[in-house]
């Protein structure tokens, strides 16, 4: 019989770096990132919304400060990382919302396309109403 | 000419001796059907018989050999040396367990995740064999067929950053199984398995990297499974606020 040799499993830490250096890791976290620059979007609309509630002086004054290159900088980058999001989030619909019709199994395409077509529709609508 | 030969660095970590896991070096003959596998064995037979490392079937089937090669986790009896030569493969442990021995790590912890969630059917009350089959739809075979595929090789559990972060996450692969029996027509189980599941540990602890569905040498894609049972369990929460839910 061999001697019974004593354990001693060995913990690796996860390095502070984990998410560079893999790519997977890399766009999971940009992913992530993305929820500030929404965020930041929605508080600026919520001021608007404030303002408006002010009355006309103080929504045309908030109009006005929009108009800045910073404001107009701001809205540019958090558009892209807006569409990031969304565009990697709808790629990931097929896989939280599978749907079977019957036997056959919905193609992911479809539920993908679905989402698509109704971000579409409530854009074209919200731009219709602004309109009128 | 000479006989073409491929650098093997494979980490070591021998309890007795090593404070810390160290790299090793092997050459081995480079053969474009051989894989990582095929240059482990030839280590242990022709090279150094205290390279330590699990396999059994050779054929993706039992789940064994999951190793990282060059930082991937992969099935080491399912990755051809072709892929990487000339240039060299870099043998380590999974990610996320701790190390045993070399490439052995201790997977206690991940069993005890498995039998935690229940994975097996349960029925509303015992069925006696003179009841006969419990039958059973084509088609709902096939609502959940792909997660049974699982065969527990851990490299989701390697894959998963939450893992690293929160290491009292139920995992990947075991939440894709309480789904699967979640979703089989005999079981009833679903509401003892949602203790866990459903649980901060269970589902919410994660964060749809979705890596471990791109790992995994099965197809389970244990990340859709996990984001079914997230909306299943909102849909729960809801549904027991109404004043009719229970
Ligand atoms: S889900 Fe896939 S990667 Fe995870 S243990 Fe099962 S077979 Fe392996």
């Amino acid at each position: 019989m061999g001697e019974v040799m004593d354990r001693r499993p060995y913990v690796r830490e996860m390095p502070k770096s984990w998410w560079l250096g893999q790519r997977r890791y890399t766009f999971y976290m940009v992913r992530e990132l993305t929820c500030l620059f929404i965020g930041a979007y929605a508080l600026v609309i919520l001021v608007g919304l404030f303002r408006l509630s002010q009355g006309p002086v103080a929504y045309g004054a908030f109009v006005d400060a929009l108009q800045g290159p910073f404001a107009i900088a701001f809205h540019l980058l958090a558009l892209v990382f807006a569409l990031f999001h969304t565009v990697t989030w709808f790629g990931l619909t097929p896989k939280a919302m599978p749907l079977r019709l019957g036997e056959k199994t919905v193609p992911g395409t479809a539920i993908i396309v679905a989402h698509y077509a109704v971000w579409f529709v409530v854009s074209a609508t919200l731009l219709l109403v602004a309109r009128a | 000419m000479s006989e073409p030969v491929l650098e093997l660095e494979v980490l070591r970590y021998r309890p007795e001796t090593d404070q810390d896991p160290v790299f090793q070096t092997y050459t081995v003959p480079y053969n474009s059907d051989w894989v990582v596998l095929d240059a482990l064995t030839h280590i242990k037979d022709n090279i150094d018989r205290t390279l330590s490392f699990r396999w059994s079937c050779h054929m993706a089937v039992c789940g064994s050999c999951g190793v990282m090669i060059n930082g991937e986790p992969k099935l080491s009896c399912h990755t051809f040396l072709r892929d990487y030569y000339p240039g060299k493969v870099r043998v380590e442990p999974l990610t996320n367990f701790p190390i045993e021995r070399d490439l052995v790590t201790v997977a206690d912890d991940f069993m005890e995740k498995l039998a935690s969630v229940k994975p097996y059917v349960i029925t509303e009350e015992d069925r006696p064999v003179s009841a006969g089959e419990h039958l059973q739809s084509p088609a709902d075979l096939n609502s959940f067929k792909q997660y049974t595929m699982c065969i527990n090789c851990m490299l989701c559990y390697a894959a998963c950053p939450q893992m690293g972060l929160t290491p009292d996450f139920v995992g990947p692969a075991a939440l894709a199984l309480a789904h699967r029996y979640n979703l089989d027509t005999r079981d009833a189980g679903r509401e003892e398995r949602q203790e866990i599941a459903a649980s901060n540990e269970g589902v919410w602890d994660c964060t749809f990297v979705g890596a471990c569905s791109q790992v995994c040498p099965k197809a389970v894609d244990p990340a859709a499974a996990i984001q079914q049972t997230k909306i299943a369990s909102t849909v729960d929460w809801y549904k027991a606020l109404l004043p009719w839910g229970k």
